[in-house]
This record gives structure tokens, C-alpha cells and sequence, in this order.
């Protein structure tokens, strides 16, 4: 695009180049006005060796009253129209695989909790219609969606998977509907479509970095599509549609040379480049894109680990006494320089905080492509900020009758200061909120709630605070509790059970073969009293990045449990068959001997009977003869007439078979 | 029978095919009853041929279809836990713990999850009424002593792509205050394997490795570690006597979050126990499986399927399942293989197509595998740890590899540990690919090699035809006793029934209340002989001996007192009456009751039932009272005689069990003692078969000598 067009010697082709011009000018132009499109991408060392890259792309639409009316330049249409249709207010989608590793990965910072997602597919929207439409508009937007992103959404659209909320989840005043789909696999066959609804696609700029089996090989795969609209808004100002695509992937680099080096103590982390870990390099900005950056992002931990590094460092060597900042730090290296740093702004954290480097991909093209490397040279050892409290669910009991679902806490021994800084008192308490959807064939007995902590039993009354439980009704709709319970500060561990039957299925709703048992969807474990927010200093605020503000937004902590597998009485399918094959068998006797009763005549036979019993016959007849009466329960009655032709058998055809059967006999023993 | 009072009137009542067929078998009782015994007792000597070969059923589990990713690197560093765990035994520097916090290391130092799991040893006490109870979490645990208790290690991988939702567990024993190298061994082969899964990217599954403390006990450890995982406790002791016995110094926050969350992942897909024996092969590194859970529960023969198929034609290893060693040796069954073998050739001759002839040396084999598999399914005890899976409906085997030398050459290591992960990569990659739990294929089966198996459908004939003869004989036994004698006095008077003769009609046709009243005194007594090993165990100080001489003098003591109490009214109430057919009337009563009994052992665990058939059929359906035959001085009478006191002497359990351990062990060193040490294991890990010998077989053979010595 940004070449300019040769003179040729066709008249025709430079009037096309010039109608493309003009196009691409009136593109420009309607960007720096209305819609706004921006990517970032952030990359994260995490402390397990792994490498964790967060893209973030934002797609701004203004109102519909101050554009041009229904058409987009940049905001993809599939959406506008969707939004417009179903009057979405807000819709969050994101399809997941593999599981976020809250301890290693960190579960208190913006990217965890915002994108930390169950397996699976995770649907909510909060629609702005009638109470008594939501339903319906739920249920055309789940099959809109599944068109649009090729996954099975459109099993959301029963009553039985998705579930209303009072207050526990989400904030929001009616009409938000949430729903998941732990079974959904996630492929490449959803990530294109999501791809689509980017202005450059996957062909320029960073998602050009997505080069599909390096993104699949990670150890999680998030991608996630935010919706925020403020079209139907009665009241308030008018900001449009904000489209916010983020897809977050944990990697590995490969490492096998340097581990070997430091096997005997701490490993060195291995070093990476993104070639390395997507396997291309950024070949230039999307062309459409407002801002394009790259961030790397230093933990708080590390940063401490780098400091005490460097602390020691000065004391042995005194060559980087010079140096300022992190800067020259004697932990890694970079490739490439940044542009910017930021250092992060915080009040509460008494310790280093964390830092943010910025590269602006403006002036890379394909022949200089940005290719950010870090390369460790000191082992460093850190831990990732945690929740407060490290929720883990599960399943208790054998069997397929009955079984419990405990969500037990333990504390993550977060600095103490840190505590008494957000709350300050002496009698502090721990709040938490969980959100769990039970579905129906779990019949969950919500009376059987107990609560313990610290390993003592205790009263219900003094741990949840509040409490909302719509049980499930059978085939209707699935049960929902929410719970806020405050723990005390000092809570070392504590275990919530809740104890189910498990329900019977009807046969068409088994899975048509043999399966592996029935799912649990995660619970949400919110922690509204700790905010996430990072608040990095930037120098001037004019050209925020949609990413960093998000990072700033204010929203309570975050984290989902795993998904359950409950294996459920499984019956013999081929059982209809046996049935089938036993009613059969039973009316066939049955109208048989109906037949038999009704068609008999017992004098005639009785008379056919004698007539044929005063015939004689020899030896072995008489004694069949004299069985079978037996066997019907009469007297014998001894032959009286002579007879010779009429008898079935006679002992000379016997004699004859037998002589006959034992030559065949003979001979085939003797042939061999 | 009825044809004498129906031949009175005139118009013949033709009576329905189906009472006319009962008809006919209960008049020809005693003719099919023996064919039917004996055909029995064949079918069970050929079932051997029956076998079918095994095949894996399921196709999603595609063993052997991928290459063997394990490499020599896994290998070395799976020598290296090898190397520092024998010589950590060599310096027996605080022993117990250390070893623990070594393989912790080796795990973490993989980037698994590790997770330290207490536990304290269980007693093993009589329980009478845990029968069939699932594992209880509120066992009270008494004097637990700070010093004692055992510590597993736990692993786990968590699948990279994953939904976590199921796991596959790995179970190495160990004894943590002694490590022998074939322990070493095995917990090199799980690490080998454990490692390479770190780095795959196909497991869908998590994987757990469990590193048992077999201080107390394989099976305890491993059942401490499935209790805490499915039924823990949240309040109560456990946790504050884990605080208070904190004896151990804790150096980092990294060992105490090991230590104090119990590490989850989902539902178990299968488990496998890893074993290396330390006794070595002569020719060939060989692998024996044991599958038998408690109460004769099989896992899915998928699974066992899948272990031979890999460890045959894979790894090359010979695969072993347990026999009785003595039969390989019987003349006899080696005669009888022979014929067989003659047999097979004959039809073969005949017709091509008919195969069921196997050489007598398989033959042979066949029958001593066929036998001890039935011995442990009928035991009722698990041959492992393994056994604990079962009862949370996991299918679970423990696979004993032997290695052919048990030097200390090195090269001979490497290759032993390189084919035992290869193995059980093989088999973890099988259950990996497996999308639903293990369905396919049979869950109720009797192996004959590792290669055969029957399945129900097979062995249940010969049980149905054994048990098949009771209730014909039963009921031709009632029928005569009730209508011998209204024959009788037709020909003595003839004059129309009076009243009071029809009452004494109705009477006589319940008289087999009385003998059921008998035989549910007995049965009862059955259950009260049952319950007095509790009060036994009480006493301190007891050789097995004398124990077996208290309860056999209890259980006499208190067959007498039930019998003074309730057995004595209905003895002479009648007394006046013929008792000739009073023993026909009990017979037939215990013959059902066993009936029944058999019935419903036979789906408890049907070996029990099968072994238990084979004894008491012949045993009831023998019964005659001694006197009735010996006032008959012929040769058939003294025949029948001899077979009642035979078939009495083997019925009784003690002498049974004295005389087959007799036979399979030889004679020397056996006493009395020796059953009683039997009868307390199968106590002890609540087996049915106990129920079976104390609730069905004893008050049998009860009945039927209490009918051979009738006075009639």
C-alpha cells in the first residue's frame, strides 16, 4: 500500500491506482476521525521458564448518530450489525485451551483476571431490551455467534446451560446472561474468524505474528473478544462501540543447550527471541493501526530479583557502577533498545515496582524486521503475585450415586503489610465471592452447605454474608449459587462442600457413544476488596494506549477453579436391543400358544392320536413313542394294529444311516 | 406322582406343557442331577480349551502405534535418581524423610507440582459391620504416635493443552527406611517415564505420580493417599495433630507449600503400580500382572490387553500371570491334557474346521493359570495395591517387572530401565488417547494365559449347570415326601376323607415349615460363628491354634444352645408321625437354601460361588441318612455311603482348605493354625467370601450331616 504507483502505459490501469488512492485517503481519514484501530502486543517473562505474550486489539466505532451511517471503514461490520441487532450492551466470548496456572502465572495483575479464562467457551452479554426479550435475544445471539466463529455456541442457546445472575459475577442490573461450554475444543477453526474482524487480518502488523502451530504448541491459548456499546444507553454520553480483541498465549522457549549449563543449582530461565517463540519476526506495523507497540513487561518480583542482582553485582564486580536504572542490568539483555520505559506507579507496594518497556514498531518494515531477543545471563528466581487466597475445586466421594463438591481456600501468605494497608484493622475480614453454576443432572442439596476454616467446622451464619441460590429445575434450567463470605485476615485455609445426587438422563440426552462423564463448568472466585490496577507513569497523555488504560481500569481480582468431570450412571445401551429381542420372543409364545388353544380340536386329535398308537412300530419308535407320551403327560398305550409303511422310522433305515455315516467317518480318518 | 389320583377320573385333565416338563424333571431328578454334576465338573476341565484369545476391543487406544519417545537421556537421569537414592541408603543418614525429599527435589526440579501427603497406619481390626461399606473418612484414629507415620510423595504433570478434567496415576512403593535396588529400580523407571512427559505435547491427561511409603505397607500407603484424595477431612485431628507433631524442621516457604496443600487432579482414567522385583530371572526380563481386586473385581481387560501387547510386541518382555505352580506337575492333568489333545486331532481329522484341540502341555498351563486366577478372585483379597483403585471404580493393575541379572552392570541397567518406561510410556500414551473411560471390553473374566481369557458368558455354564440340579432334586424331594404318604394310606383305607383327615392333610403340607424353621436356626447360628473371631481377637496371647480350638468349641457350645432353645419343640410335636420322610422334607429345604445362597454369592463373586458349587453340589445333593443305608446291606448303599462320608469330610471348610493346601503345598508343616491365619485375612480385608463361608457353606454342611446321621 505505501508504495507509490508507477507511470505505465496503460491509461486504465493509473485511473485504477488512482480510485485506490483516493479510497485509501478517505480510509485515513475517516481512521483519524472516527474509527480507531490500535494493536499492541505485551510480553512477559513469567517465572516457571515460560513466556507469556498478550495481544491486545482495539477497534473503536463512534456512535451510529455521528457516522456515516451503517457503513465502517475499520470496525468490523459483522459486529455493528450483531450489536445492532440484539442491542448488546456489553459481550464478552472467549475460547480457551489448556488451563492458566494461577500460581505460576500470577493472579493479581489486570492480565490474569481479565484473561484468565475456564477451557472451553465462556459467553456472557448483558442485553439493553425488556426483561421478557432477553431470552430470545440471548438465544439468536448464541447462534450468531457460533455461525461466526465456526464453534458450537449455539448449544448456549438451551435453557439448561446458561444461567441469570443477581449480583455475584458481573455488576449489572438484569439482563445478563452467562454461560460456558467446558468441551468446546479450540482450534485454529476459531481463531481465523476472530482473525477476520481485525482490519489487516493476520497479514501485516503484529497478529502477523501468529503463525498457528507456535501458538498452538503453548502451554495456553486464550482468545477473547470484549464488546462494549453504548448505543442503546438512555442516559450518558455516547462513546460507540469499543471492540477489544485479546488473545493470550503462554509459551516455551526452547532451551535444552542452556539448562544443561546450571543443572546443579537454579537453571539460568531460557532466553528467547520472538522468532524463536512464533517462529517470524514483526515485518511492519498494520498500516490501518492508530498506535502499534510492543511492550516487555517486568514483574515486580523480578525487578526486586534484578535489583539484588545488581546489588551484588556492585559489591563483587564494579563494572556496572556506572550504569543508571535497569537499564544496563546485569540479569538480561535485549536486542533491540527500547523506546520508552515506564515504571509503574504504586503507592500501596512498599518494594520495587514493576517496569514496562515500550518499542514503537513504526519504523521496522520487511527489510528491517523487529525482532525483540532476551538473552539471560545471571539466573534470577522470582514468584508472580498471587491472590489472596489460591482456590482449588473438587470432587469428593465414589460412586454414582451421590458425591460433594468442595471449593477449598488456602492463603497464599501475601505480605502482611500489603493486608493491613488495604483494610487497616485489627478485626479485618477477607471477602470473597463465588459464582457457581450447578448444572441439572447435578442435583446439588444447597441445605448441605458447610463451611470450614482452619479446619474447624463452622456456623454458616458466620461465614457467608450473603447468599442467593436458584435451584435447578430438571431439563429446565441449571442451578446457580452465588455466595459472599468473609473469612477472617488471618485465615490459613478454609473449605467449602456441598453435597449432590447425581440425576438420571433421559436417553437422547447421552452423548451417542460411550463418554467419559459430565461437566461441572468453573466456578468464579472474585475477590471484590483487592483491585488490580496498574498504573504506569507516562510522560505525556494525549496518545494513551487502549492497553495500558485497561491495565488502569479498577477491577476486583479474578480467578476461575477447574472444571469438573462427574462420571454419571452410564446405562447399557445395547439394552433397547435386548429388550426388543425378549418383548419379541415373549409375544411370540405368547400369540403361539393363543394360535395353538384356539385352532386345536382335542377329540380329533385324541382319535388321530389312538389310531396312530395301536399301529406297530419297532423298538426304538416304541420307545420314542413312549418318551414323547411321557413328556405329554399320558399314559403309554401299547401299539395294538400291526403296521409296516406309515411308520417314520424304521430300524432298517437306522441300520442303514449308520452303516452309511460310520464308512464316511471311516474313510475321512483314513483319507487325511 | 400325579397320574394314580388322576387316573381315577375319568376325563384325563391334560395338564400345561410347562408343569408337564417340570413334571418330567423332577421324576427324572436323580438321573439329570448326575448328568448335570458331572457335566459340570467337565465343562470346568474344559474351559481351558474354551479360552479365546485376547484382542484390544477398544480402537482408540492404538497401542504400540506411535514410536517409543523415551531416549537414553531420560535414562541417565533416571540413573542418577537410582544412584543417589541406593547410596542415601548406604550412608542411612535420617533415614525416612530424606529419601522423600530427594525425589521432591527430582520432581520440582522437573516442574511438576509436588505435594507431601502424611498419613498414620491403620489397624487392621475386625470391623463386622464394614461388609461392603464404602471406605469410611471418619475412622477414628487413635493413638497415632508423632513418630509413626508414613509420608508419600505426590507428583503432578499438568497436561499443557489440557482441561485437567481426568488424570492417570503412577503408584511406585517404596520403602522409604529401606531401599532395595529393585524399589530403586522402579522408582528410576517411573522417573524416566515421568520426565519425558514433562516435555511431550500430546498428553491430554494429567499425570499423577504417586511415591507410596510402603513402611506400613503397600497397599496402606497407597489406600491412605485414594482416601485423602476422594474423602478427605476437613475438621477434626488430622490437621491438628499434622501441627502438633511438626517435629521436622521446614528450611523453605517452598517445602512448607508442598507440604501443606494436597495436590488434585481430576477424575483417575487408570492407575498403574510400578514394581521392580528384586528376585532376577535366569533366561528373559519378565513382567507379571496381577489384576485381582477385592471381591474378585477385575479392571477392564483393555487394560491388561494393552500391557501384554506392548510388553510382548514391543519390548520383548515375557509376560507372566500368576499360577499354581503344583499343577504343572500333576500326572493326571497332564493325562487328561493328553486325551484331550488326541481328542482335538480326531475332529480335526474329521473336519478341518473343527480346532478345538490345544496341546496338552497348554493344556496343562491353562488350567494352573485358570486355577489361581479363580483361587484370587474367590479370595476376595487384592494381590496388590492396585486393589484400592478398584473400589473407587478405577481400573488399575500393578505390573512386577524382573530383570534377567540383577547385577550391578551398567549397560544391563540402562537397557532394563529403557524398556521398562518404554512400557509404560506405551501404556500411558494408550490410556492418553483413550476419550471415555474403559468400556469397551470385559470386566468379568478369568484369564487361562496372559494371551486367553473366558468371559463370563463361558465360565457361568459351568456353575449354571452345577447349580442348575439343586432346585430339581429339591423339589422331587418335596414332592415325594408329600405325596408318598397320602399313597400309602389310600392303600391302607380307603374310606372318604374325613375332616379331621383333611386337616391332617393340610398339615403334612406344611410341615416343611419345621425344616425351614431348622435350616434358618442353622444359617442363624452361621452368622453368630461368624461374629465370635471378634471376641476371639480379644483375647491376648493367642497362637492361631489355639484360636481356631476356642472358636471351633464356641461355635459347637453355641449350635448346642440354639438347638436346646429353639431346635427342640417341633422334634417331638411329631414324633408320633413317621419320621421317615423328615429327613427327605430338611434335605430338600437345604438344598434350596444353598440354592439361593450359591445364587447370590454367584453375583457378589462368582468364583466364590463357582469353587463353592463345586464343593457343596455334590455334597447336598449326596446326602442319605447313614442308618437308611446301612440297614440295607448292598453294594450301591455302602457305595453312597462312602461318598456321603467322603464328600462330608472335604465340605467342611477347615478340612477343605487343609486338604488343597495339602495338595498344592505338599502335607508337611500344615495345622489347624494355618486356617484360622486364612480365615483372619479374608476378615481383615472384608472380603464376601467370608460371609459366603460363614452365612452359606457352614450351615450346609451343617444340614447335610445333620441329615446323614438322621435317626429314621
Amino acid at each position: 500500500m505505501a508504495h507509490l504507483p508507477r507511470r505505465t502505459h496503460s491509461i486504465l490501469l493509473i485511473l485504477s491506482f488512482q480510485i485506490c488512492f483516493s479510497t485509501i485517503f478517505a480510509v485515513f481519514g475517516s481512521v483519524f476521525f472516527q474509527e480507531e484501530f490500535s494493536e499492541e502486543l505485551l510480553l512477559k517473562p513469567l517465572p516457571d521458564r515460560k513466556v507469556l505474550a498478550h495481544f491486545h486489539f482495539e477497534t473503536t466505532a463512534p456512535p451510529l448518530s455521528t457516522s456515516h451511517g451503517r457503513h465502517h471503514h475499520l470496525f468490523p461490520k459483522a459486529i455493528a450489525q450483531l450489536v445492532q441487532k440484539f442491542h448488546v450492551k456489553e459481550m464478552e466470548l472467549s475460547f480457551t485451551q489448556g488451563r492458566w496456572n494461577y500460581d505460576r502465572w500470577g493472579g493479581f495483575d489486570p492480565i490474569s483476571s481479565s484473561n484468565a479464562k475456564p477451557p472451553g467457551v465462556e459467553l456472557w452479554a448483558v442485553f439493553d431490551v425488556p426483561k421478557d426479550q432477553v431470552d430470545a435475544s440471548w438465544k439468536n445471539l448464541t447462534h450468531t455467534l457460533s455461525g461466526l466463529f465456526c464453534a458450537s455456541i449455539n448449544f448456549l442457546e438451551s435453557s439448561t446451560t446458561y444461567s441469570t445472575h443477581e449480583w455475584g459475577f458481573h455488576p449489572s442490573s438484569g439482563g445478563l446472561r452467562y454461560g460456558t461450554l467446558p468441551r468446546e475444543a479450540v482450534c485454529t477453526e476459531n481463531l481465523t474468524p476472530w482473525l477476520k474482524l481485525l482490519p489487516c487480518r493476520d497479514k501485516a502488523g503484529l497478529s502477523a505474528l501468529l503463525d498457528r502451530p507456535s501458538i498452538y504448541r503453548g502451554f495456553y491459548h486464550s482468545q477473547r473478544l470484549h464488546l462494549t456499546s453504548s448505543e442503546f444507553h438512555s442516559s450518558g454520553v455516547e462513546s460507540g462501540i469499543v471492540l477489544e480483541q485479546a488473545l493470550t498465549v503462554v509459551l516455551q522457549p526452547n532451551s535444552h543447550k542452556m539448562s544443561k549449563t546450571f543443572s546443579s543449582e537454579t537453571k539460568l530461565q531460557p532466553s528467547w527471541s520472538l522468532s524463536s517463540i512464533f517462529g517470524r519476526k514483526v515485518t511492519g506495523r498494520c498500516i490501518l493501526a492508530k498506535t502499534s507497540n510492543v511492550y516487555l513487561q517486568l514483574e515486580r518480583g523480578l525487578v526486586t530479583g534484578l535489583e539484588n542482582l545488581q546489588k551484588d553485582n556492585m559489591i563483587t564486580g564494579p563494572d556496572h557502577v556506572g550504569s543508571g536504572g535497569l537499564k544496563d542490568n546485569p540479569g538480561f539483555e535485549l536486542s533491540v533498545r527500547p523506546d520508552k520505559m515506564f515504571k509503574e506507579v504504586n503507592s500501596l507496594h512498599g518494594k520495587s515496582s514493576s517496569i514496562l518497556y515500550e518499542y514503537s514498531i513504526e519504523r521496522y518494515s520487511v527489510f528491517e524486521p523487529f525482532d525483540l531477543g532476551l538473552t539471560w545471563k545471571f539466573p534470577v528466581v522470582w514468584s508472580c503475585p498471587r491472590a489472596p487466597l489460591h482456590s482449588s475445586r473438587f470432587l469428593m466421594g465414589s460412586g454414582n450415586q451421590r458425591g460433594t463438591i468442595a471449593i477449598s481456600f488456602t492463603s497464599t501468605d501475601l505480605e502482611e503489610g500489603f493486608l493491613s494497608a488495604n483494610i487497616g484493622e485489627e478485626s479485618c475480614k477477607l471477602q470473597a465471592d463465588i459464582f457457581q453454576v450447578v448444572p441439572w443432572y447435578i442435583k446439588a442439596y444447597y441445605h448441605t452447605l458447610r463451611v470450614f476454616v482452619d479446619g474447624q467446622p463452622e456456623a454458616i451464619t458466620n461465614v457467608v454474608e450473603k447468599m442467593h441460590v436458584s435451584p435447578s429445575e430438571d431439563k429446565e434450567s441449571p442451578g446457580v449459587m452465588e455466595l459472599v463470605l468473609k473469612f477472617p485476615c488471618a485465615v490459613k485455609s478454609a473449605a467449602l462442600t456441598l453435597e449432590f445426587d447425581k440425576g438420571f438422563l433421559h436417553i437422547d440426552e447421552y452423548p451417542p457413544d460411550a463418554n467419559q462423564g459430565f461437566d461441572i463448568p468453573s466456578a468464579v472466585i472474585i475477590f471484590p476488596n483487592f483491585q488490580t490496577s496498574m498504573h504506569y507513569l507516562e510522560d505525556n497523555s494525549s496518545n494513551k494506549s487502549p492497553m495500558l488504560s485497561k491495565f488502569q481500569e479498577k477491577s476486583p481480582v479474578l480467578s476461575y477453579t477447574e472444571v469438573l468431570l462427574v462420571p454419571l450412571t452410564t446405562p447399557d445401551f445395547s439394552m433397547p436391543y435386548n429388550v426388543i429381542t425378549i418383548t419379541c420372543t415373549v409375544f411370540a409364545l405368547y400369540f403361539g400358544s393363543l394360535l395353538n388353544v384356539l385352532r386345536r380340536r382335542v377329540g380329533e386329535e385324541e382319535r388321530i392320536l389312538k389310531n396312530s398308537a395301536s399301529k406297530k412300530a419297532g423298538r426304538l419308535p416304541q420307545l420314542l413313542s413312549r418318551l414323547s407320551a411321557k413328556l405329554r403327560g399320558k399314559e403309554w398305550e401299547p401299539p395294538q394294529s400291526p403296521s409296516t409303511s406309515s411308520s417314520f422310522i424304521s430300524s432298517k433305515l437306522i441300520l442303514k444311516v449308520f452303516i452309511v455315516a460310520g464308512v464316511a467317518v471311516f474313510w475321512q480318518y483314513y483319507s487325511e | 406322582m400325579g397320574e394314580s389320583e388322576s387316573e381315577n377320573e375319568a376325563p384325563k385333565v391334560k395338564l400345561r406343557p410347562i408343569v408337564r416338563l417340570g413334571m418330567f424333571l423332577i421324576s427324572h431328578s436323580h438321573l439329570l442331577s448326575v448328568v448335570c454334576c458331572t457335566a459340570g465338573v467337565l465343562t470346568l476341565l474344559l474351559l481351558p480349551l474354551l479360552a479365546k484369545n485376547t484382542y484390544i476391543s477398544e480402537n482408540a487406544l492404538m497401542p504400540g502405534s506411535a514410536n517409543p519417545m523415551l531416549s537414553s537421556q531420560e535414562v541417565s537421569e533416571a540413573n542418577g535418581l537410582v544412584k543417589d537414592l541406593t547410596s542415601l541408603d548406604l550412608k542411612r543418614m535420617a533415614s525416612g524423610i530424606e529419601s522423600q525429599r530427594l525425589i521432591a527435589q527430582y520432581m520440582s526440579n522437573l516442574g511438576a507440582e509436588v505435594s507431601f501427603q502424611k498419613f498414620y497406619p491403620q489397624s487392621n481390626q475386625f470391623h463386622p459391620l464394614h461388609f461392603f461399606s464404602s471406605p469410611d473418612s471418619a475412622t477414628i484414629r487413635e493413638n497415632i504416635s508423632c513418630s509413626s507415620y508414613g509420608l508419600n510423595t505426590v507428583g503432578i504433570i499438568r497436561a499443557p493443552r489440557g482441561d485437567g478434567k481426568e488424570a492417570i496415576v503412577l503408584v511406585t512403593p517404596y520403602n522409604s527406611e529401606k531401599i532395595g535396588l529393585g524399589e530403586a529400580l522402579s522408582l528410576g523407571i517411573a522417573y524416566s517415564v515421568f520426565s519425558l512427559l514433562t516435555r511431550v505435547t500430546w498428553l491430554a491427561k494429567d499425570i499423577i505420580w504417586v511415591v507410596a511409603d510402603s513402611k506400613y505397607g503397600e497397599y496402606a500407603a497407597v489406600d491412605a493417599w485414594l482416601r485423602d484424595y476422594y474423602i478427605p477431612v476437613f475438621s477434626g485431628l488430622g490437621i491438628q495433630n499434622a501441627e502438633m507433631c511438626h517435629g521436622l524442621e521446614e528450611n523453605t516457604i517452598r517445602e512448607r507449600n508442598m507440604r501443606d496443600g494436597f495436590k488434585r487432579a481430576g477424575t483417575m482414567a487408570a492407575a498403574l503400580v510400578i514394581k521392580v522385583a528384586d528376585r532376577s530371572e535366569q533366561f528373559e526380563d519378565s513382567l507379571s500382572i496381577y489384576a485381582e481386586a477385592s471381591n474378585g473385581q477385575m479392571p477392564n481387560l483393555d487394560l491388561i490387553n494393552i500391557v501384554n501387547y506392548l510388553a510382548v510386541h514391543r519390548q520383548g518382555l515375557r509376560i507372566k500371570v500368576e499360577k499354581m505352580w503344583s499343577l504343572l506337575n500333576c500326572k493326571w492333568l497332564k493325562i487328561l491334557g493328553e486325551i484331550l489333545e488326541s481328542l482335538g486331532h480326531l475332529a480335526k481329522n474329521l473336519n478341518p474346521q473343527w480346532k478345538f484341540g490345544i496341546p496338552a502341555a497348554d493344556y496343562v498351563e491353562g488350567t494352573a493359570t485358570l486355577t489361581s486366577s479363580l483361587y484370587y478372585q474367590a479370595l476376595g483379597i487384592p494381590t496388590g495395591p492396585h486393589g484400592a483403585f478398584r473400589d473407587y471404580q478405577v481400573d488399575a493393575v500393578t505390573l512386577e517387572i524382573s530383570s534377567r541379572v540383577s547385577s550391578n552392570n551398567k549397560g544391563r541397567q540402562n537397557d532394563f530401565l529403557l524398556r521398562g518406561g518404554r512400557l509404560i510410556e506405551g501404556v500411558i500414551r494408550s490410556v492418553n488417547n483413550l476419550l471415555e473411560k474403559f468400556h469397551q471390553s470385559f470386566f468379568l473374566y478369568l484369564l487361562t494365559s496372559p494371551s486367553k481369557f473366558l468371559s463370563v458368558g463361558v465360565y457361568m455354564i459351568t456353575f449354571a449347570l452345577l447349580v442348575s440340579s439343586l432346585p430339581m432334586v429339591a423339589a422331587s424331594l418335596y414332592a415325594h415326601a408329600n405325596n408318598l404318604d397320602p399313597s400309602f394310606e389310600k392303600n391302607e383305607s380307603n374310606h372318604p376323607a374325613s375332616a379331621a383327615d383333611e386337616l391332617g392333610i393340610t398339615l403334612r403340607s406344611w410341615k416343611w415349615l419345621y425344616a425351614a424353621k431348622k435350616v434358618l436356626v442353622v444359617h442363624l447360628w452361621g452368622a453368630v460363628v461368624l461374629l465370635l473371631p471378634y471376641f476371639i481377637c480379644q483375647i491376648p496371647n493367642c497362637t492361631p491354634t489355639t484360636s481356631f480350638v476356642v472358636w471351633v468349641l464356641l461355635s459347637i457350645f453355641s449350635l448346642l444352645i440354639l438347638f436346646w432353645i429353639l431346635g427342640s419343640p417341633f422334634s417331638y410335636v411329631y414324633a408320633s408321625q413317621p419320621q421317615q420322610r423328615e429327613w427327605a422334607l430338611l434335605k430338600s429345604v437345604t438344598i434350596s437354601a444353598a440354592f439361593i445362597g450359591l445364587c447370590l454369592m454367584s453375583v457378589i463373586n462368582f468364583a466364590t460361588a463357582e469353587i463353592g458349587a463345586l464343593l457343596m453340589v455334590p455334597m447336598c445333593l449326596m446326602a442319605h441318612p447313614l442308618k437308611l443305608d446301612v440297614k440295607s446291606r448292598k453294594l450301591r448303599n455302602f457305595s453312597r455311603v462312602a461318598c456321603n462320608l467322603a464328600l462330608g469330610f472335604i465340605g467342611f471348610p477347615p478340612t477343605a482348605f487343609l486338604v488343597f493346601k495339602g495338595v498344592f503345598e505338599g502335607f508337611d508343616g500344615i495345622s489347624v493354625g494355618d486356617f484360622w491365619n486364612w480365615l483372619e485375612s479374608i476378615w481383615a480385608w472384608s472380603s464376601a467370601t467370608y460371609l459366603y463361608i460363614g452365612m452359606i457353606h457352614l450351615p450346609c454342611w451343617i444340614l447335610c450331616i445333620h441329615v446323614i446321621l438322621h435317626p429314621c
